[in-house]
């Protein structure tokens, strides 16, 4: 009983980290059609900001939710004005240039942070269950990513941002023909996404030390998921993120966590020959 | 291209044969080892990328696969020249096999490029967890991260107890990139490189006129993880020791940074991007001011913004209209194409 109790918090907490590790590249990718693949820097970046910031007496709390989205989106606003608008509609070159802009990230970080590994401690306690012990941030973890995805549904559903957002997505010359203007959207849009991506750089940056390579333990995987998720944003974020979590979880408790790592990977290899198009390009056809 | 067969082969064997010549003097031949190595990597992603249209992103699976694949053979066997052909053999048949996976599923671009670049990270993981006594092939143990030392290097056919190193090594590398230049020139110029090269442009046109265009795309993927296996077994005998790292992604991202500036759609081009930027590798290496990651990062950047065409074609285009000639060179527009692909 006890123990079942463990693996449903685990998987959960498996699923729940996907989707956080993905939320940021799914709003960039699915519906800017921008492959970042700085988007684990963007992470790392984040979980640095947060660090900088306790260490500077903030709040531990208010340094991840407020102050790591906000940094990262910042740097993400710079590097849209710099390289990324000149390069919308290439996807190739995109790949490619964001490819670059991870290494300088890299190699900036490690400059000013040096190589070596630092981190903080999780803010919340562990408790026990039974025989075994619980660290008390899955929890943490697992709520957030709820909240991020009811949120990331209000926005793009319920407000008037999220709908001319959605408008300049699907066609921009009819946005820019109503008066607004898409070059200022893509930038926002690609802001929220930055901002996203820092903000599950700083929520798991208590578990996780951290080093300036780190983003590079995110990066394959928020990618599998939002191209296995097909392109439906919300839903095939949840979709993917929880039949690899459940995947790796189960293949983890079964034999080893190794295993479990290479079966998701093998999982997205199947997943993408079965459906090229992604999940939602099969199922849940034309929902958020 | 406007010189007749014979004449590009002549025109190639004598540069060559003066580079072979004078770089040694220049650099020293256990650097030039890794560049020409290096190289021949380069080649293998420019055939399939520049002129196959396929984006592979874990062309440094298959180097690495011919590393280890070397490594353990040679290990078994004690002797060079079996190890040396089945370090070309298991990465064209390992790639034909996820090649014919792909492309009879008829998955393109970004899928393409994940797909493959989720095979790249499977191999790192699994030979990063070898470490344990269990892992064993034959008398080879994989090792884990600190892969595996000690094997047979590169010997006279039949004689293994008189190794090929040093100076003699370069040359052997240095005429093997020529033959592979030459063989890839040859495959280019035939109706399966013409062809090939259709399937580039227009993958649907190719398919109605009756080519069987998945059959062909996987022949094009195993001749390319062909040549990235015999690099990767050059590498292994030139470093003596072959480590998980050889599957990295980083490794991965140099390939294409070297194809993109050294030129796509050039045989040329991704040679002299990989040796050159190889060597500006090792010059910032003897530097610790700006971080070396850094700088590899900002020419990608710069070249995918500014000169998307690469070193090559830049450079050739400048000749031309310099002496005003009118030769026709593969356009901005086909390159393009080709990325998109």
């Amino acid at each position: 009983m006890d123990l079942s109790f463990v693996i449903l918090i685990e998987m959960l907490y498996a699923v729940a980290s996907l989707v956080l590790i993905s939320a940021g590249l799914a709003v960039v990718f699915g519906m800017m059609k921008v492959i970042n693949l700085a988007h684990g820097e963007f992470m790392m970046m984040g979980g640095y900001a947060t660090i900088t910031a306790v260490s500077l007496g903030v709040n531990v709390f208010v340094a991840m939710l407020v102050i790591a989205p906000l940094v990262v989106g910042l740097i993400g606003l710079i590097v849209e004005r710099l390289v990324i608008r000149h390069l919308y509609g290439r996807l190739v070159d995109t790949m490619l240039a964001t490819w670059g802009l991870s290494l300088v990230f890299i190699g900036l970080a490690t400059m000013i942070f040096g190589n070596t590994t630092t981190g903080i401690s999780t803010p919340i306690p562990g408790f026990a269950v039974g025989g075994y012990q619980i660290n008390g941030y899955n929890f943490f973890i697992i709520i957030v990513s709820i909240v991020l995805v009811i949120a990331m549904y209000a926005v793009l559903r319920g407000t008037r941002a999220g709908l001319i957002a959605r408008g300049t997505m699907q066609r921009s010359d009819m946005a820019a023909a109503l008066g607004y203007s898409p070059d200022r959207i893509y930038m926002m849009t690609f802001f929220c996404g930055s901002a996203l991506s820092g903000l599950a750089g700083a929520v798991l940056a208590p578990l996780v030390g951290l080093v300036p390579t780190s983003g590079g333990a995110y990066i394959a995987k928020a990618f599998i998921t939002v191209i296995a998720g097909g392109p439906s944003l919300i839903a095939g974020l949840v979709s993917s993120a929880t039949s690899f979590g459940l995947v790796s979880q189960i293949f983890t408790f079964a034999i080893s966590p190794v295993i479990g790592e290479v079966a998701l990977l093998i999982a997205a290899v199947i997943l993408l020959r079965m459906m090229p198009q992604g999940i939602t390009g099969r199922f849940f056809k034309g929902k958020m | 291209m406007g010189r007749s067969a014979s004449q590009d082969v002549l025109i190639t064997l004598v540069v060559s044969a003066v580079l072979i010549w004078v770089m040694p003097l220049l650099i020293s031949t256990y650097t030039l080892t890794v560049l020409v190595i290096y190289g021949m990597l380069g080649l293998s992603l420019g055939l399939i990328w520049g002129f196959g249209g396929i984006l592979c992103f874990g062309q440094a699976a298959f180097f690495g696969l011919g590393a280890y694949t070397y490594a353990i053979a040679a290990i078994n066997i004690g002797e060079s020249t079996v190890p040396m052909i089945l370090a070309v053999l298991v990465p064209a048949v390992f790639a034909a096999l996820l090649g014919a996976m792909m492309f009879y599923g008829r998955l393109t671009d970004v899928y393409l490029g994940v797909i493959t670049l989720v095979v790249t990270l499977i191999l790192f993981k699994f030979m990063n967890s070898t470490a344990g006594p269990q892992y064993v092939i034959g008398k080879a143990r994989l090792g884990g991260f600190n892969g595996i030392p000690g094997f047979q290097t590169l010997n006279v056919p039949g004689d293994p107890d008189t190794y090929i190193w040093g100076d003699p090594y370069f040359y052997v590398c240095a005429i093997a990139l020529v033959i592979v230049f030459l063989l890839v020139t040859w495959l280019l110029r035939s109706s399966f490189g013409r062809i090939a090269v259709g399937i580039r442009e227009n993958e649907v046109r190719m398919g109605l006129m009756g080519y069987d265009v998945a059959a062909r795309k996987t022949v094009l993927f195993a001749t390319g993880a062909a040549i990235a296996g015999l690099a990767g077994a050059m590498f292994a005998n030139w470093g003596e020791i072959v480590t998980p790292t050889l599957f990295s992604l980083g490794q991965s991202a140099e390939i294409i940074i070297w194809c993109i500036v050294g030129g796509l759609g050039t045989r040329l081009g991704p040679i002299v991007g990989a040796a050159g930027l190889a060597y500006l590798k090792f010059m910032l290496g003897q530097q610790s001011m700006v971080d070396n990651t850094l700088i590899t990062g900002l020419i990608l950047v710069l070249f995918v913004l500014f000169l998307p065409r690469g070193l090559v074609p830049a450079i050739a285009s400048l000749l031309s209209s310099i002496f005003g000639r009118t030769k026709r060179r593969p356009n901005a527009r086909r390159t393009r194409r080709a990325r998109h692909g």
